[in-house]
């Protein structure tokens, strides 16, 4: 049976997305991306080293033709700045699915929406398919989407923290009212916090460095894509009801 | 002393001197890069890759020339 989502056209079978920042090296970066599944990756759009071009790049270790390079403008704290690098990125990769993220401040990594939608509808206006970071707050996810975004993804906690999901309320209610994929971006430290984005009825997860900081990055991103998988099927196969007391699971009947 | 056959261009943030005459893909397979996996914006404008080949680099120039690296 097939479970597949999809983004702006594109079908994807993996609802787990990978960061490929703050790994070893990047054969323990391939490696993970293959243990967890995911056929999108994040990346980051910088100069190259003019000094000594001939160093290994990220895509001798991870082929952009099998796994969907998502470019990222993690460390714009403008929307000219992401706008600038998502220009740049389209002309090296080729293609117009983006990941938006405009940053507030550095000490929480918290969006700024103002620029963050100011850029949404630039990006759209110029052909991008951005999916977009975003504060977990329903009317700036509508907003999002209506300025053009082809996903919405809310944080979980802040970028890099392992906290897990703070908000399950706001999550949920950005699920029920999107028309386009939920997926959350940033905050997910365990494989039970991806299992409850997913519960919570998310198309997909993003993370980085809750695989890259593990001891043992391959088997955290394995253990993730196991998650990610439990916790959508748990939604799919749709919880039992909460109650307050007990209900036995024996019969009464028949009791010596 | 600025030579007559030579250009001044900064890339990434450097100063440099290439040919006069080059054109940006010649720029970019000087510095041993390949052009498929890089993106060049000049003086702020991107240059279709399409178009690297056809593009002359004039004195003065500010490049940059960027790729993708492992982030989040």
């Amino acid at each position: 049976m097939s479970d597949n989502w999809t983004v702006a056209g594109r079908s994807f079978t993996s609802r787990l997305i990978v960061g490929t920042g703050k790994y070893k090296d990047f054969a323990q970066n391939a490696a993970a991306v293959e243990a967890s599944g995911a056929e999108i990756v994040t990346v980051a759009v910088r100069r190259v080293n003019i000094s000594d071009p001939s160093q290994p790049v990220l895509m001798d270790y991870i082929d952009p033709k099998k796994i969907t390079y998502l470019p990222n403008t993690a460390g714009c704290f403008t929307a000219d700045e992401a706008i600038r690098t998502l220009r740049l990125a389209r002309e090296a990769g080729g293609w117009d699915l983006v990941k938006l993220e405009v940053l507030g401040e550095a000490r929480t990594l918290y969006p700024n929406m103002r620029e963050t939608l100011r850029a949404t509808e630039v990006l759209s206006n110029e052909g991008f398919l951005p999916m977009v970071y975003c504060t977990d707050d329903p009317i700036a996810a509508q907003q999002l989407e209506e300025a053009g975004a082809v996903a919405i993804m809310p944080l979980g906690a802040p970028i890099g923290s392992g906290l897990g999901l703070q908000n399950r309320v706001t999550i949920r209610l950005i699920v029920e009212g999107a028309k386009v994929p939920v997926l959350v971006d940033a905050g997910v430290g365990t494989p039970s916090d991806a299992a409850v984005a997913m519960e919570l009825g998310c198309d997909g997860v993003l993370m980085n460095t809750a695989i890259a900081e593990a001891k043992d990055p391959v088997r955290m991103a394995r253990a993730m894509k196991l998650a990610v998988e439990a916790g959508r099927e748990g939604y799919l196969a749709g919880r039992m009801a909460k109650r307050m007391y007990a209900d036995p699971s024996s019969p009464l009947a028949g009791l010596i | 002393m600025t030579q007559p056959d030579t250009l001044q261009v900064r890339i990434n943030g450097e100063q440099r001197r290439v040919a006069a005459g080059s054109t940006i893909a010649q720029l970019v397979g000087e510095i041993g890069l390949d052009p498929s996996r890089v993106a060049v914006e000049r003086n702020l404008e991107i240059v279709p890759r399409s178009t690297l080949a056809s593009v002359a680099v004039a004195d003065g120039d500010a490049f940059e020339i960027v790729h993708f690296v492992g982030g989040g």
